[in-house]
C-alpha cells in the first residue's frame, strides 16, 4: 500500500512537472474549462439536492457550462503548436472561432432559458 | 282552487304575451316618455350631466317635455355653459353648445361676453370650408341671437354660398371640400345652418338660390328609406361610411334641418304629407329610447314635427287595441299631434277589417262618432258582425276643413292590429271508454265542464279513451284555440300530454292504450286526468279536472323503458347548481428561498478559483496593443461582445427572439468588421516577431 502512493505520488510529480512546460496561453484555456467543469458540478450538486423542477433553465445552465468547455477544448487543439495538423491556423482565427462559436452557443442558451 | 291557480297564472302570462306586441302600437309622446328622460339624463355622482354635449341634450330634452329639474342642476348647467363661453379657448363647437344651454335655461350672460363670442365665431365662418364648423358657429350665433343679443351676420350671402358649394348632385352634403364622401346627416346639418344663415342675415337671401335648396330638399326626400308599415327613416347610403351615426341620428339632424329651414324661408316646401307621417311614426315607433341621445333626437325631431311649417303630422291611434265582446267595448280612436294635442275637427272612416288570415271581413265604409268630451271617435263594434279574434282595422282620415289640408298630414290609410275577445261556449262534453273492435261504446258520460263534474272511468289496455267537445264564438262559429291539450298525470307523477285535434266540428281525442302501453312505461294504475284550452282571444280559458281514469296495462316486458325519473319538486329545476370545482394543477415544489440564494453565490466559487488561478499564472495585458488605432479597434471588439451578451440578457429579461435576431444582425457585422481588424493586427505584430 505504502508503495503503490508513493508510485501515485510519483506520477502526480511528473506529471505536474511536465504540465509546468506548458505555455502560459494553454493554461489559461485549461484553468477555463476546469472553471466551467466545476460550474457545471455545481450545478448538477443542485439538481440532486433541491430538485429539477426547472428543468429547461437546469439544462440550459449546465450546457452552457459543458458546451463552452467543449468550445474551449477545441481551441485549446488548435492553439497548441504541438498539433502539426493546425499549423497553418493562425491562433487569432481559432480565437475568432471560438468567441463566434460561444456567442451562437449563448443565443441558443438564452432562448432556451425560458 | 287553490291547486289551480299556478296553471292559470300560466295562461294568464301567456295572454299577455300574445297581446303585448300589438301594444307597440304607435302611440303619441306620454308620461312614460317623461320618467324614460329623466332616467337617462340621471346626473352624475358630482351633480353635473356630463360634458357640453349631453347637458345640452338633457336640458333641452327636459324643457321639451317640461320635465321640472331642480335648481342645483340648471345652476350647474349654467355655470359649465357661462365658464365656457367666457374662456378663450373654446373651439367653435364648445361655444355652440355653451350658447344653447344658455338659450334654453336663461342663464345670465355677461353682453360683452356674447360681444366677443359673437365675433370670434364671425371671424370662425369668414376662414372655415368645413360644414361643422359652419354649422357650429351659425348655430352659436343663432342661440345668441335667440337670447335677445342683436347679431348681424354681414355677408350672409357668400356664407350661403359656401355651405351650399358642398352640396351633392343627390341632394346629400360633404362635410368638408377634401371629402369625397356625401352623407345624409351631414345633408341635414347643412340644412339646418342654411336656416340659420338666413335667420341671421340682415338682407334677404337671393330667392333663387333657397329655390335651389328647396330643390336639394326634395331630391333628399327621394333618398328616404321605408318599412312597410308607412313608416319612413334617413340612413346613410353606405353604412360602412367612417362617420355613420345610424337611422335615428340621421333622421333626426334632416328633421332639424328641414323644420328650420321651412321655418325661415317662404313659400312651401315641396315634400309628400306621408313622408312627413312617416317619420314621426318612425320616432314615435322607437318606444322608450334606450341612450339619451336617441331620447333626446326622439323627442325633439318629434317637438319639431309638433309644429311645424311643412306638415304637422296627425298620428291615429288606439286606446286599447283589446277589445271585449262580452262588455261590448266599443273601438275608440285617438287622432293626435305627436304629443298628443288635439287635431282639428276631422272624420275617421273605418274603411276596411282583415280578418288574422288578410281575409277580407268587411269592406263597408263606416264613419266613426266623435265624443267632444273625451276627443275620441269611437264606433259600436256589434254591427259589424265581428267574431273573436285577431283583426287588422284601415282608417281614413279626412280633414273637415280644407284648409286644414295644407297644414295637417295625415297619411292616406292608417292600419291597426285590434284583438277582439270573448266568451268561449263549450258544447256537448263526452268522455268514455270504448271497445277496440268497431267502436262499441261502453260507457260514455256527458260532461258539463263549466261547472266541474268529475268522472271516474276504467279501462285495460285492449280499450280506448274518448273525449270530445265543441266550441263556438259568441256569433256561434267552431272556435279553434291555440292550446287544446288533454293530460295524463300518473300517480308517480309520469305526466302524457296530448294535443286535442279539432275539425270543423268538434275537438276529439281517442285514445287507444293498445298502442300507448310503452309510451305510458306500462305503468298501471290511477291516472288525473287534465283538459287545457285556452287563446288569447278567449275570456274564460280554461284548466280542468276532469276526474281519473284507473288504467290496467300488461307487465312491463324487460327491456320495456324504463319511466324517467321525477323531480321532486318541478322548481327545484331552477335551483341553485352544485358549486363547480375546478381543478388546477399543482405548483411544483420549490426549495427555500435560502438554499437557491446560497447555491447561487456557490456558482460563483468556480468563478473566483478561475480569477485566482489567472493570478496565480500571471496573466497580463502586456499583449494589448498599444498603438491608438488598433488599441481602438481591440476595445470596441471587447465592447462589441459585451453588447451582445447585453442583447442575450434583455432577450432573456424581455424581447422577443425576432427583435433580437435584428439588433443581434447589426452588432454581428460590428463585431465581424472590428473582430478581423483587432486580431489581423495582433496576428501580424506575432509573425513580425517570429521572423524579426
Amino acid at each position: 500500500m505504502p508503495k503503490a502512493a508513493g508510485d501515485a505520488k510519483l506520477l502526480i510529480q511528473s506529471l505536474s512537472k511536465a504540465y509546468a512546460a506548458t505555455p502560459t496561453n494553454l493554461k489559461i484555456i485549461d484553468l477555463y474549462v476546469v472553471f466551467a467543469v466545476a460550474t457545471a458540478v455545481v450545478q448538477v450538486v443542485y439538481m440532486g439536492v433541491v430538485g429539477s423542477f426547472p428543468f429547461n433553465s437546469f439544462l440550459s445552465g449546465v450546457l452552457s457550462c459543458i458546451g463552452t468547455a467543449v468550445l474551449a477544448v477545441c481551441l485549446r487543439i488548435q492553439v497548441n503548436k504541438d498539433n502539426k495538423e493546425f499549423k497553418d491556423l493562425a491562433p487569432e482565427r481559432a480565437f475568432a472561432d471560438f468567441v463566434l462559436c460561444n456567442l451562437v452557443l449563448h443565443l441558443v442558451i438564452m432562448n432556451f432559458l425560458g | 282552487m287553490a291547486r289551480r291557480l299556478p296553471p292559470l297564472g300560466a295562461l294568464l302570462i301567456f295572454l299577455a304575451a300574445v297581446v303585448a306586441p300589438l301594444s307597440y302600437a304607435v302611440r303619441p309622446v306620454s308620461d312614460a316618455h317623461r320618467s324614460a328622460a329623466a332616467e337617462l339624463f340621471a346626473a352624475s355622482t358630482d351633480g353635473s350631466l356630463g360634458d357640453l354635449e349631453s347637458t345640452y341634450e338633457a336640458v333641452s330634452t327636459f324643457k321639451i317635455l317640461g320635465v321640472q329639474k331642480d335648481k342645483k342642476l340648471a345652476g350647474k348647467a349654467c355655470k359649465l355653459a357661462t365658464d365656457t363661453l367666457s374662456a378663450s379657448s373654446s373651439p367653435a363647437k364648445d361655444l355652440f353648445h355653451a350658447g344653447r344651454i344658455a338659450a334654453v335655461l336663461g342663464c345670465s350672460v355677461d353682453a360683452g361676453v356674447y360681444d366677443d363670442v359673437a365675433s370670434r365665431l364671425k371671424a370662425v365662418i369668414k376662414d372655415t370650408n368645413s360644414l361643422l364648423e359652419f354649422y357650429y358657429s351659425v348655430g352659436g350665433l343663432l342661440s345668441l341671437k335667440e337670447q335677445g343679443h342683436s347679431v348681424v351676420l354681414s355677408d350672409a350671402d357668400s356664407t350661403f354660398h359656401a355651405i351650399k358649394a358642398l352640396s351633392q348632385s343627390d341632394g346629400r352634403w360633404r362635410y368638408d371640400t377634401n371629402s369625397a364622401e356625401s352623407s345624409t346627416f351631414a345633408a341635414g346639418i347643412a340644412l339646418e345652418a342654411l336656416a340659420g344663415v338666413v335667420s341671421l342675415s340682415d338682407a334677404e337671401v337671393d330667392p333663387s338660390m333657397i329655390g335651389v335648396v328647396k330643390n336639394d330638399i326634395a331630391k333628399l326626400f327621394g333618398s328616404i328609406k321605408s318599412y312597410d308599415d308607412g313608416t319612413f327613416y334617413f340612413d346613410e347610403k353606405h353604412v360602412d361610411a367612417s362617420e355613420y351615426k345610424g337611422p335615428i341620428t340621421t333622421s333626426a339632424s334632416v328633421v332639424r334641418g328641414v323644420t328650420s329651414f321651412a321655418n325661415v324661408v317662404s313659400g312651401k316646401l315641396n315634400v309628400p304629407g306621408e313622408k312627413i307621417l312617416g317619420l314621426a311614426k318612425f320616432f314615435l315607433g322607437i318606444g322608450l329610447p334606450g341612450s339619451g341621445k336617441d331620447c333626446f333626437n326622439q323627442i325633439e325631431s318629434l317637438s319639431l314635427l309638433e309644429n311645424n311649417r311643412v306638415f304637422v303630422p296627425l298620428i291615429l291611434s288606439l286606446p286599447s287595441n283589446v277589445l271585449s265582446l262580452t262588455s261590448k267595448d266599443q273601438l275608440k280612436v285617438e287622432v293626435t299631434t305627436v304629443f298628443g294635442s288635439a287635431a282639428p275637427p276631422l272624420r275617421v272612416n273605418l274603411v276596411q277589417v282583415l280578418g288574422s288570415d288578410s281575409k277580407v271581413v268587411t269592406t263597408d265604409s263606416k264613419e266613426l262618432q266623435f265624443d267632444l268630451q273625451n276627443s275620441l271617435h269611437y264606433l259600436d263594434i256589434a254591427p259589424l258582425k265581428i267574431d273573436v279574434g285577431k283583426y287588422s282595422l284601415f282608417f281614413e282620415i279626412s280633414l273637415q276643413d280644407q284648409e286644414h289640408e295644407t297644414v295637417y298630414t295625415t297619411g292616406g290609410r292608417n292600419a291597426e292590429t285590434i284583438v277582439v275577445t270573448g266568451l268561449i261556449k263549450v258544447d256537448k262534453a263526452e268522455i268514455g271508454i270504448a271497445e277496440n273492435d268497431a267502436g262499441t261504446v261502453e260507457s260514455v258520460e256527458k260532461l258539463d265542464l263549466l261547472k266541474g263534474t268529475q268522472v271516474s272511468l276504467s279501462a285495460n289496455h285492449l280499450q280506448k279513451l274518448r273525449l270530445s267537445f265543441q266550441l263556438a264564438t259568441p256569433l256561434g262559429r267552431t272556435f279553434k284555440p291555440h292550446q287544446v291539450f288533454l293530460k295524463l298525470k300518473h300517480e308517480s307523477k309520469v305526466e302524457h300530454l296530448f294535443v286535442v285535434p279539432g275539425s270543423a266540428r268538434q275537438f276529439k281525442i281517442v285514445l287507444d292504450f293498445l298502442g300507448l302501453v310503452e309510451k305510458f312505461y306500462y305503468l298501471s294504475g290511477r291516472y288525473d286526468l287534465e283538459l287545457a284550452v285556452g287563446d288569447a282571444a278567449m275570456e274564460n280559458s280554461f284548466i280542468l279536472d276532469l276526474g281519473h281514469l284507473e288504467l290496467d296495462l300488461p307487465e312491463a316486458p324487460e327491456k320495456a323503458p324504463r319511466p324517467p325519473a321525477q323531480a321532486v319538486d318541478p322548481f327545484s329545476k331552477f335551483g341553485p347548481k352544485k358549486e363547480i370545482n375546478h381543478i388546477f394543477r399543482v405548483p411544483e415544489k420549490r426549495p427555500p428561498k435560502e438554499v437557491s440564494l446560497a447555491f447561487t453565490g456557490v456558482t460563483l466559487l468556480p468563478f473566483i478559483g478561475f480569477l485566482i488561478g489567472l493570478m496565480r499564472l500571471g496573466v497580463n495585458l502586456k499583449n494589448f496593443p498599444s498603438l491608438p488605432g488598433p488599441a481602438a479597434f481591440a476595445s470596441l471588439f471587447h465592447a462589441g461582445i459585451g453588447a451582445v451578451l447585453l442583447l442575450y440578457v434583455l432577450f432573456w429579461v424581455k424581447l422577443d427572439l425576432f427583435t433580437t435576431l435584428k439588433y443581434l444582425g447589426f452588432l454581428a457585422v460590428f463585431l465581424v468588421f472590428v473582430g478581423h481588424r483587432a486580431l489581423s493586427y495582433l496576428s501580424s505584430t506575432s509573425t513580425k516577431q517570429k521572423t524579426a
